[in-house]
């Protein structure tokens, strides 16, 4: 057999396990032997590719995957759960990166080429260059290097549209002609990377999940423009199948939030911070720990409503050892989570994973709020938005349509926030008012240990 | 010829896109941060690419360029997938019946 058929037959059956993989991730007892079996599709791409007749050298490649892995390695190992959106960020940016760095490299290698080449690498270079520098700025404003606050400037739209079409006719004349074009093709990288600067800058910090699965869809698109630059199908169909899952999950948390994904791009939301649906009448009862535990102590039915604020109090542990004492007492405890909780989708889930809570005690939101009237008391603890009823019952309210965990239809909710002040989105909370709703006021952490303190004696 | 393979290739793109959203949609919502970090380190596949632009010696700029890009591609990947693994591994049954 010629080394060339190996070669692709093994891209094959990568590709094979790569679909596996993925297939194995969609429940969480194979989710395990999924990565493992998409890392070995990984593993035997790269490994065959080292034995392709192009690769002369070898010892810059040896350097390149020695430092790569060193850092990779250092990385996952080190990472916070709670930073979790931020690594994946960067790790979206690095593969936009990289897309970029392939299509230079091939151009600059050989500046030679057809029409159809020069296009591939146009895709790639335009698209891993946006994936890179907008994953940076998503990453900034994720850890607080940037103001999570949208940026908004006079002009700042057509700025966008000039530089965006300035790409289109740059680009078409590059193609045209790209063994002349050399400097043509600097400005395109260099008008790539302004835009995706330009495109992430204007969207706030609470639309972050969304960003950050779009760029993950953009990451694997430009994998597969460099799928086309090199003539592989390895690349296309691993670079396609990211790209399907980051648009599936775009559009999972654009409905979670009831937007337009061209909303969440465009608007700006949440620049404007003067507290919106101001309706809102009446005084919040709050409540000492103390007393919330008589209710909590004659409690059957317990609903957790877990939001970011938790994970800011580092309260997850605190709260699982006070769930196993509830239910010591003969409550059931269940976890409400709201699809947009966290700073990615599904980060939540993880984060309670890692206090050890188990996953078959999650509900999910639609199958909760049929049975709310069921619910004894709703403990939400560091979610605000995602409960607002406002978005149900206030047609002025800018969340109005929002699907929400409908805690305020619950016997009793008690909610565990820091201060009276308005969540992410600006918006004041009219659940707070409820007669059913008590405030406990104070760090999430510390109220849950006094709780567990009362429980236990 | 050209134009041929570009056929074939988008032909390919395009089933990859439907058998991606096919497999995705199944994924329930707990999952959905280790399939993004899983997606992501699949997306470090450009390290293909990237391995062949370090090795091909076209010259010195193009080589550095590749290097560059076997650094992050492989950065994307091993990160990817260890941390990908490393939350499975919080992901378990209640009882302790860990399977």
């Amino acid at each position: 057999m010629s080394t060339d058929l190996i070669i692709h037959l093994s891209y094959l059956l990568s590709a094979v396990l790569f679909v596996l993989g993925l297939k194995l991730l969609g429940s969480p007892v194979s989710a395990r032997k999924g990565n493992l079996l998409s890392s070995l599709g990984m593993f035997l791409a790269v490994a065959v590719t080292l034995l392709s007749k192009e690769i002369i050298d070898f010892t810059w490649i040896f350097a390149g995957v020695v430092v790569g892995s060193f850092i990779g390695v250092i990385c996952a190992r080190r990472v916070e759960m709670t930073k979790m959106p931020e690594m994946v960020a960067l790790l979206n940016g690095f593969g936009g990166l990289s897309s970029l760095l392939v299509g230079w490299s091939i151009y600059h290698a050989n500046p030679f080429i057809s029409f159809f080449t020069a296009s591939t690498i146009y895709l790639s270079i335009l698209i891993g260059g946006v994936t890179f520098t907008g994953s940076m700025i998503a990453w900034a404003k994720l850890n607080g290097k940037m103001k999570g606050k949208p940026i908004i400037f006079t002009g700042q739209k057509v700025l966008n549209v000039i530089t965006l079409g300035s790409l289109l006719v740059l680009g078409i004349l590059y193609m045209n002609s790209p063994a002349s074009s050399y400097d043509l093709f600097i400005a395109l990288a260099i008008g790539s990377l302004l835009l995706g600067i330009l495109s992430v800058i204007p969207i706030g910090g609470a639309d972050m999940p969304v960003v950050i699965s779009l760029l993950n869809s953009y990451s694997g698109l430009a994998a597969a423009a460099t799928g086309f630059v090199i003539q592989n199908n390895v690349l296309i169909v691993s670079g396609a199948l990211v790209g399907a899952s980051g648009i599936i999950l775009t559009s999972i948390m654009c409905k979670a939030m009831n937007r337009s994904l061209s909303n969440v791009l465009f608007s700006g939301f949440g620049s404007n911070n003067q507290a919106a649906g101001g309706g809102v009448t009446g005084t919040a009862k709050s409540l000492t720990a103390q007393d919330a535990y008589f209710v909590l102590e004659a409690a059957k039915s317990i609903l957790v409503v877990p939001g970011y604020g938790l994970a800011v109090a580092q309260a997850q542990h605190s709260l699982k050892e006070l769930a196993a004492l509830f239910e010591k007492n003969g409550a059931e405890v269940k976890y409400a989570i709201h699809p947009v909780a966290g700073r990615m989708p599904g980060h939540m889930n993880v984060l309670l994973a890692e206090a050890g809570i188990s996953y078959d005690q999650l509900i999910e939101m639609d199958d909760i709020n049929p049975v709310m009237e069921s619910v004894d008391v709703c403990m939400v603890i560091g979610a605000n938005d995602v409960v607002n009823p406002a978005a149900k019952e206030d047609d002025t309210s800018p969340i109005y349509g929002m699907p929400i965990i409908e805690t305020h239809r619950a016997k009793n909710v008690f909610v565990l926030k820091r201060t009276m002040a308005s969540g992410f989105a600006g918006i004041e909370n009219p659940l707070f008012f409820k007669e059913n709703s008590n405030m406990i006021f104070g760090d999430a952490k510390k109220t849950l240990q006094s709780l567990v303190q009362e429980l236990k004696s | 010829m050209d134009i041929q393979i570009a056929i074939l290739l988008a032909f390919v793109l395009m089933l990859s896109i439907f058998l991606g959203f096919e497999l995705i949609s199944k994924v329930p919502s707990t999952l959905h941060t280790p399939l993004m970090s899983g997606a992501n380190a699949v997306s470090g596949i450009t390290l293909v690419g990237a391995l062949i632009c370090a090795g091909m010696d076209q010259g010195f700029l193009s080589t550095i360029m590749g290097f560059f890009a076997v650094i992050f591609a492989t950065v994307n990947i091993v990160g990817g997938y260890l941390v990908t693994h490393r939350m499975l591994a919080m992901f378990k049954k209640k009882e302790g019946g860990e399977k």
